[in-house]
């Protein structure tokens, strides 16, 4: 089944659940993505398993994101030459380093959080994204997929461990790759790359301790977002399409 | 009489067994194991994290440091990622490159594995034989990169430098005299691909040397046949992928499946097993070996006869050629801008997977059309296969845990991340 065949037996099987601007396909990379509300989350991910047509049996990932800083910038470009160079050393987005400096979320009209599933299909030989947003951005939640897929167990939890979403129904949503003990979600945009704490032995009390980063923060490479066209020749098609 | 209770027994996270830094909770009904709980992430290093603050060019590096035995494939499954979302196609000698190379790492992964897996059952040999042959493959990495491990080979549009004239050689020393050492230098005289060649042609015998220790092994089979067996529904359930499903039985490889590179062109089976148990693992295992043999001759014969360029010209992804650098401002500024900004990728996202050694390798790249990826997510097999330990050792004795570990190869740098 190719990528057409697949969103259009996608909109015919979810009339209700899906507008038709959920299902966003994606010619040039041939993937499909459809975006699912938390609360047909299960409906749909049933339907989308046991559908002959579709049967996506394998669950692949699932991948949580954190959209609050989605297309911000550290090295202003634009009107760089009239007032001089941007310097591009203020920390402002995801490499920022320094912590306690929480700034506005640069995305307004979208939730923060989202849950990113890729299914794939032995049987078809097929591949679909599915995107969950959470609409709580202080308590992120989306229906746990364990009882459909019991590959999601670690999936879940380690989404839940590095971005604090929560899996409503999963029986043990512990923490996976973090510390024991460790305060905060880490890949939040909000955590910074240094973290808040390192450790040490203390030669006093004759044990490790923990204490606030003494490392100096700096960045090194600015994030540019360049839409001056340098690089259409390289994705020419990518452009066409997009302009069309 | 007092009564008895089921106790628990920590596994690791320093024990030979654990393949790195597996803390194993397992809670024992005397010697059989109820209830297995891995504790994970003693290795973790956030490398999503750290890809998110470094421009796309700059990441490859961490991508070898992930499965750290089979290195150019997390490489390809990154660079493939950003050619999906760049929409840029690479030169024909670059995807037989890649191709030839991705064997390559798959033969290494599985010596490894063999190794390491015959080890923690008992059998000390397997891992000796295993390194001798890692060691002529880890020579030909470092002919082609400089690094016998951590290549960084693959870029975006390509592979860094195209095969090189010459392989490494031994020198005299005071452990070796001069004849020894041109005994030892014989099949090195050529160029890397001569070097190639003669592997492929040794290697086989090599596999049967295996086979010979272990396949009719009676305390091999002992130890494996009808353990951990998984059934065809449950492999999917799981998630399997990779020597795991086709280990129960399912005829599932991305490079047949969904073909990318080259891999349309040439010709190899998939080996199957039939029971889902260790043993049959480890056949599939075996026969890969023998596969990704041919799959190396085949395009050794046509790198021999295709010459042409290995990375895309375009200089806003690939850096110019040294000489230009020197004589020519575009080319400088080309170079700068590359080497301290990156490039940027146009807003969107893409998924790519390739059939890593150990089943399927994907990354899933979210861009904000910045020099640097928004969300970078590793789709690593390691992490799916070590989830279902719980399942796969209950009910089994305690050495099989060892066993059970084994075959579901098991490498934290890409579980941890």
């Amino acid at each position: 089944m190719n990528v057409q065949e697949l969103s259009q037996a996608l909109a015919n099987i979810f009339p209700a659940q899906l507008q038709a601007n959920d299902v966003m396909q994606n010619d040039v990379y041939g993937e499909v993505t459809i975006e699912v509300l938390p609360e047909n989350v299960l409906s749909v991910f049933e339907a989308l398993r046991d559908d002959e047509k579709l049967k996506f049996e394998l669950l692949i990932d699932i991948c949580g994101v954190d959209y609050s800083e989605y297309g911000s910038v550290e090295w202003a470009t634009g009107s760089a030459t009239s007032t001089g160079f941007s310097r591009g050393v203020e920390p402002a987005t995801g490499a920022r380093l320094r912590f306690g400096d929480d700034k506005e979320s640069t995305v307004s009209g979208r939730p923060r959080f989202a849950s990113v599933y890729h299914l794939m299909s032995v049987v078809h030989n097929h591949r679909l994204r599915v995107r969950v947003y959470c609409e709580d951005d202080v308590l992120p939640v989306v229906p746990s997929v364990i009882n459909l897929w019991p590959v999601a167990n670690w999936f879940e939890r380690e989404a839940f461990d590095l971005f604090g979403i929560i899996y409503e129904g999963h029986p043990d949503l512990r923490r996976i790759l973090t510390d024991y003990g460790f305060v905060g979600h880490p890949f939040r945009k909000d955590f910074p790359l240094i973290g808040h704490v390192e450790m040490k032995y203390d030669e006093e009390q004759k044990r490790v301790v923990y204490q606030p980063v003494s490392i100096e923060p700096r960045v090194l490479v600015p994030r540019v977002i360049r839409d001056d066209g340098r690089f259409d020749e390289v994705d020419g098609a990518e452009q066409e399409k997009s302009d069309a | 009489m007092p009564e008895i209770r089921n106790y628990t027994l920590n596994f690791g996270p320093q024990h030979p067994a654990a393949h790195g830094v597996l803390r194993l909770v397992l809670e024992m009904d005397g010697e059989v194991v109820v209830r297995a709980d891995p504790h994970i992430g003693l290795l973790h290093r956030a490398t999503e994290k750290l890809a998110e603050s470094k421009p796309y060019n700059q990441s490859i590096g961490y991508m070898d440091r992930l499965d750290y035995v089979s290195m150019m494939c997390n490489e390809h499954g990154y660079v493939m990622a950003i050619e999906n979302l760049m929409n840029i196609s690479v030169p024909e000698r670059a995807q037989y490159i890649r191709v030839m190379f991705d064997e390559v790492t798959r033969i290494l992964n599985h010596l490894l594995w063999l190794g390491a897996h015959a080890l923690d059952v008992g059998a000390m040999t397997m891992f000796l034989y295993a390194f001798r042959e890692r060691e002529d493959l880890m020579d030909v990495y470092e002919a082609v990169s400089g690094a016998r491990l951590h290549a960084t080979y693959y870029r975006p549009g390509g592979v860094a430098r195209d095969l090189p004239d010459s392989m490494p050689k031994y020198k005299k020393s005071k452990w070796h005299n001069q004849r020894e050492v041109n005994k030892l230098n014989e099949n090195r005289e050529g160029s890397m691909l001569d070097f190639l060649q003669d592997f492929t042609n040794r290697f086989p015998g090599y596999v049967d040397e295996y086979e010979t220790l272990l396949t009719d092994n009676r305390i091999w089979k002992q130890r494996t046949v009808d353990i951990g067996i998984v059934s065809p529904e449950r492999a999917k359930a799981l998630g399997f992928t990779g020597p795991m499903i086709r280990g129960s039985g399912i005829a599932w490889d991305l490079r047949k499946k969904q073909p990318y590179e080259v891999y349309d062109r040439m010709t190899f089976d998939i080996p199957i097993g039939t029971n889902g148990d260790c043993y049959d693992r480890y056949l599939v295992r075996i026969q890969e070996m023998r596969e990704s043999n041919r799959i190396i001759k085949q395009c050794i014969n046509w790198l021999r006869e295709n010459e042409g360029p290995v990375i895309v010209e375009n200089q806003k992804i690939a850096p110019p050629k040294r000489e230009g650098m020197k004589a020519d401002m575009e080319s400088l500024i080309h170079h700068f801008k590359l080497f301290t900004e990156g490039f940027c990728l146009p807003e969107g996202e893409a998924y790519a997977a390739i059939e890593h050694p150990k089943g399927e390798f994907g990354c899933y790249l979210i861009s904000d059309g910045a020099n640097k990826p928004y969300r970078l997510k590793i789709r690593a097999p390691g992490f799916v296969h070590i989830s279902s330990l719980n399942e796969m050792v209950q009910g089994h004795m305690l050495a099989d845990v060892v066993a059970i570990l084994g075959t579901q190869d098991i490498v934290f740098g890409e579980v941890d991340r």
